[in-house]
């Protein structure tokens, strides 16, 4: 197990900055994911720390030791690759084993810490195969079995899932979940997949245009993201975005609407927002967070519906996601099924205006409160 | 379709084939010639009408040529050859590799160097003689190993590159993370996963040193002289020795043809292989 520090880390190529300046720290047994949009830099970030990448400046170290110009193989980490990296000339065994090998581990030892290996990942049977005959989900498994069977310090994920099909992903997720529970290695687990990340992280990196834009619990990201990016970023579907003008009407601070729809904020929030009075900001709501007003929930006093002309309704079978326009906008709401039937209704709806965040359209950044 | 259809598509079907075997025929007789004069008694050489298949098998010929010493040739032929070729595939797969995983040189150095072997060896054959006279290089193994090593090299780079990028960059970086070094990576990952395209490279570059003709009759006199120049000398100023000829020819060829027939599947896939990518 090992703790992982990286400081003022840069990383150009050519005129393309990739990194611009990275620091975090990751604690040992932590299952952190890079997270971001293609191109964010976080592949490159996985990539440095493992040593396969030169950095330009900067310090990653591992356990106090800084490893800079440490090759990759005296930095004692394990790495899962997307393509699963299997040599296809070497049986399964010879595949788990290569590392060992490589490392002159004898033979007898070899051969139990492999077969221990295969039986957490259940792949006892194959040990024999070559790589060809063996499915995706099996390669995944016998590429993890690789990483696995080696004592490394940390492991190194690298978009591990992306070439699975949807169903054998979410077997596989719950799986590298388990795995990290059991020996708890340090693990970084990069992916552009933000339920992968919510699910497997005990902590977040979103990475956007070569620097941090936020980090933390995933619920911490979820429910209090710091900029616009990190909201749209997480959840699905995405939260909904509506410029709107905020001001006082009544003596309460009320976000403005068209046709004259109002949306009071929420009276133990408004303190915070009163600096942004008569000013234009932007609404950012959930689709879980708005409700049909007449659904047979007790009305509290504050709540006000706002009208809504249903243009589009998606069924799921759990739920359904209906949409209509607000201040030129298309917005998502996730309703229970059977809510609404079909589009051209008008139904009146309530935000939770407890969960709604607002965000400054020059910064982009939400607005504490 | 008509009634004579099926009979029309034999017809056509047979025509084929019998131009076929006609073709093949053809290019096949000289092989078979040289075969059949090889085991042929003098008399039967010379005989008119001639003599298609002989009475007795006569080794005679080839005895001829282990009891003069000929078949030296031969063993020059496979020291020049094989040493030269061990060499340049060496140095160019490693070259090869370097121009495809770490950009050596730019985009244009490996078309400069396939530029190179380009050159008409009549146009350097004299420069390479002076030089050689010069330094005491003519008629030495050394003389001839550097040489087609030289002349090797942009065809074995060429043709490696393109082996060297079919391999998945994940494979090399996983065995650096896994504990190998770069150059145990090249052995012990890069190089087996190119085997089909490493023989069949060393295949045409032995064959080419085997054959190779002008450099080797400029550049050797007595010591080294190579299979190909050993035959030249069978035609004489006064006689054509055509025994020794088939014999020495069916000895200097059954080496390359049986490699080369026995690893036909491996050399058929590497060839193409390296075709897609060039």
């Amino acid at each position: 197990m090992a703790r992982l520090a990286v400081q003022g880390l840069r990383k150009s190529y050519g005129k393309v900055e990739a990194l611009k300046g990275v620091d975090l720290d990751i604690a040992e047994g932590e299952f952190c994911v890079f997270v971001g949009p293609s191109g964010c830099g976080k592949s490159t970030l996985l990539r440095s720390i493992a040593g396969l990448e030169e950095i330009d400046s900067g310090t990653i170290a591992i356990d106090g030791n800084v490893v800079n110009t440490l090759r990759p193989r005296d930095r004692n980490i394990a790495m899962v690759f997307q393509n699963y990296a299997l040599y296809p000339y070497l049986s399964v065994f010879e595949n788990i084993a290569f590392g060992l090998r490589a490392r002159k581990v004898p033979d007898a030892e070899i051969r139990s810490r492999v077969a221990n290996a295969a039986e957490m990942l259940g792949i006892e049977a194959l040990l024999e195969r070559m790589p060809r005959q063996l499915s995706g989900g099996q390669r995944q498994r016998v590429a993890i079995g690789r990483a696995v069977v080696r004592d490394a310090l940390l492991f190194l994920f690298d978009e591990p899932l992306s070439n699975l099909d949807a169903q054998l992903r979410d077997g596989m997720r719950a799986e590298i979940k388990r795995l990290h529970q059991e020996i708890g290695k340090t693990t970084i687990y990069v992916t552009h997949d933000q339920i992968e990340a919510m699910t497997l992280a005990d902590r977040i990196v979103l990475l956007r245009d070569g620097i941090i834009e936020q980090q933390g619990a995933p619920l911490d990201l979820f429910e209090r993201p710091a900029t616009r990016f990190v909201a749209g970023f997480l959840g699905s579907p995405q939260m909904n975005f509506v410029a709107t003008h905020l001001d006082y009407v009544d003596g309460a601070l009320t976000l403005i609407f068209d046709e004259g729809r109002r949306l009071p904020l929420d009276p133990a929030r408004a303190a915070a927002f009163d600096k942004y009075r008569s000013r234009d900001v932007i609404l950012g709501v959930r689709p879980e967070h708005i409700a049909r007003a007449n659904g047979g929930a007790p009305r509290k006093p504050a709540d006000a519906p706002l009208n809504a002309l249903i243009d589009l309704v998606q069924p799921t079978g759990t739920r359904t996601y209906a949409q209509f326009r607000l201040n030129e906008t298309e917005i998502t709401v996730e309703l229970p099924s059977h809510t609404v039937e079909r589009p051209g209704t008008t139904i009146e709806l309530l935000f939770d205006m407890s969960r709604v965040i607002l965000i400054d359209p020059q910064t982009q950044h939400v607005i504490p409160g | 379709m008509s009634a004579d259809g099926p009979r029309r598509f034999k017809t056509a079907t047979a025509g084929r084939a019998l131009l076929a075997l006609a073709v093949t025929a053809l290019f096949l007789f000289p092989v078979y010639w040289l075969f059949v004069m090889s085991i042929k008694t003098p008399e039967e050489v010379f005989a008119t009408p001639p003599v298609w298949w002989p009475a007795e098998i006569s080794l005679e010929n080839f005895a001829v040529l282990f009891r003069d010493g000929d078949v030296r040739a031969i063993w020059n032929s496979a020291i020049v050859a094989g040493v030269s070729t061990v060499i340049a595939m060496f140095l160019g797969t490693i070259a090869a590799y370097s121009i495809a995983r770490y950009r050596t040189g730019g985009d244009h150095l490996a078309i400069w160097i396939i530029s190179q072997r380009m050159i008409p060896p009549i146009a350097i054959v004299f420069p390479i003689f002076l030089a050689f006279a010069l330094i005491g290089l003519n008629d030495t193994y050394l003389g001839l190993i550097a040489l087609y090593t030289a002349f090797n090299l942009p065809y074995v780079i060429w043709m490696m590159r393109g082996y060297v990028e079919d391999v998945p960059l994940e494979l090399e970086e996983s065995a650096l993370v896994d504990g190998l070094d770069r150059w145990q990576t090249l052995l012990k990952v890069v190089f087996p996963m190119m085997r089909t395209g490493l023989f069949a490279t060393s295949v045409f570059t032995f064959i080419f040193a085997w054959n190779e003709f002008i450099f080797a009759l400029i550049l050797t006199r007595t010591e080294v002289i190579t299979f190909p120049v050993q035959v030249s000398h069978y035609f004489g100023p006064q006689q054509i020795f055509w025994a020794k000829i088939g014999a020495m020819s069916v000895l200097g060829t059954l080496p390359v043809f049986f490699t080369v027939a026995m690893a036909q599947k491996l050399l058929v896939r590497g060839i193409s292989m390296g075709a897609v990518k060039g």
